[in-house]
């Protein structure tokens, strides 16, 4: 997109959800319809006291039960043996008796 | 797909006379007329011996299966087309002493994408298997034997390696094995009411029927027969005891198997009551081919192998049907 006062070519930034196209030459601001509106609100919402922080994070929902027999980390977590990839000795045991 | 050939049979002749007779079968009208298809073994195992040509399969059974229990489950198959891949015939051949099946091709999950495995599609279809009426005559389950079957070959291979370091590999083995009660060990019928299994779930028995894009069905009925059903679960269970599958693929599977019915688990609370003694059984069945494999090759266990044994040899100290209870990830406090 090119800048409607000057031609130079425009940049798009992204300000709290707002798409914002700035002229790289004139430094200029386009905002698309209802954006200006948009920006009003956040600064509304800037100047009022601060919102309540947000819940504690929750735990990661509970691992699935496993058999105590089974690997110590095996089942939650992500220090079992699958990780990112599988192993290629467990991939060929998906698929045999 | 490539194809299993895990341990080559008595193979050429055999493959060479199946695939002519799934070429008879593709073509039934010119069985003798030459044709451009190509005829590809899927699997050549010890067990069974399976080559496709065009969209028919031949599967010659294993030398052991029982002709009259054969034909059971293949009818038992051609009833239920929407659950297991229905045969092309229920009719049995001979060839090379061996029993001969027809199926139609259907699509594998793809090897190199076990990510993209249908594990809801697998749970429900094992679910709506186990609420089928037990057909009259069908023989057992062969879960078990087949567990029984894995663990001679173990103590067989002992016997004939030398050294202690195998057997003190295959000590957990032979341990948890032992302590399983008798009906697991194919030593004592199985307990409970008898439901419909099919006895070796894992992701090699479901195909896209019909090929390409049809929906997933069951296949392989030589193991299929009445019994415990939660030994259809034990299989994916056993790999998420084992740190092997992770949760949320576990998670999947047991959804999926409630959502449907499946009578082989609590619909609520605690699956493992019903899942513990057939998901050791299922581990101690992996860990002893695990462990017959590596003495055959004379190299050491993977790390996969080694989380198996390792899960056989804690068994004895843990009573069965004893759950862990949940916890939540690492980081967070209890």
């Amino acid at each position: 997109m090119q800048c409607p006062k000057c031609h130079a070519p425009m940049h798009t930034y992204n300000r709290n959800g707002v798409q914002i196209e700035q002229c790289s030459g004139c430094r200029g601001i386009f905002l698309d319809y209802g954006e200006l509106e948009a920006l009003t609100r956040l600064e509304a919402q800037w100047s009022q006291p601060a919102p309540p922080p947000p819940p504690a994070p929750q735990a990661y929902p509970a691992a699935p039960p496993a058999p105590a027999w089974g690997a110590p980390h095996g089942g939650h977590g992500g220090h079992g043996h699958y990780g990112h990839q599988r192993h290629k000795s467990f991939g060929h045991m998906l698929f045999s008796s | 797909m490539t194809a299993d050939t895990d341990t080559g049979a008595d193979a050429p002749a055999l493959i060479s006379a199946l695939a002519d007779r799934a070429k008879a079968a593709a073509h039934p009208r010119t069985p003798t007329a030459p044709c451009s298809c190509p005829s590809a073994p899927l699997a050549d195992r010890r067990d069974a011996t399976v080559v496709r040509h065009d969209a028919t399969v031949a599967k010659a059974h294993a030398p052991d299966t029982d002709p009259a229990a054969l034909t059971l489950r293949v009818t038992t198959a051609a009833r239920l087309p929407d659950l297991l891949l229905p045969p092309l015939t229920p009719d049995t051949a001979t060839l090379h002493d061996r029993l001969v099946t027809f199926w139609p091709y259907g699509v594998p999950v793809d090897p190199d994408d076990p990510d993209a495995a249908p594990w809801e599609a697998a749970a429900t279809l094992l679910a709506r298997l186990h609420r089928t009426h037990v057909p009259a005559g069908l023989p057992p389950m062969r879960g078990p034997a087949k567990a029984a079957r894995a663990l001679d070959r173990l103590q067989a291979t002992l016997r004939t390696t030398p050294g202690t370091t195998a057997h003190t590999a295959a000590r957990p083995v032979l341990d948890a094995w032992a302590a399983l009660p008798a009906w697991a060990r194919a030593q004592a019928p199985m307990p409970g009411p008898p439901a419909l299994c099919h006895g070796d779930l894992h992701l090699g028995q479901l195909v896209r029927h019909p090929a390409p894009d049809g929906p997933w069905k069951l296949i392989d009925v030589d193991d299929l027969g009445a019994g415990v059903p939660a030994w259809d679960l034990a299989r994916p269970a056993a790999w998420y005891a084992c740190g092997l599958l992770p949760p949320d693929e576990w998670t999947r599977f047991l959804t999926a198997y409630r959502r449907a019915g499946g009578p082989a688990v609590p619909a609520d609370g605690d699956p493992w009551t019903a899942l513990d003694v057939p998901a050791r059984a299922l581990t101690v069945q992996t860990a002893a081919r695990a462990v017959t494999k590596a003495l055959a090759a004379d190299r050491p266990l993977d790390e996969v192998e080694q989380a198996l044994v390792d899960a056989c040899a804690r068994m004895p100290s843990v009573a069965a049907g004893l759950p862990r209870p949940p916890r939540s990830a690492p980081g967070f406090p209890d």
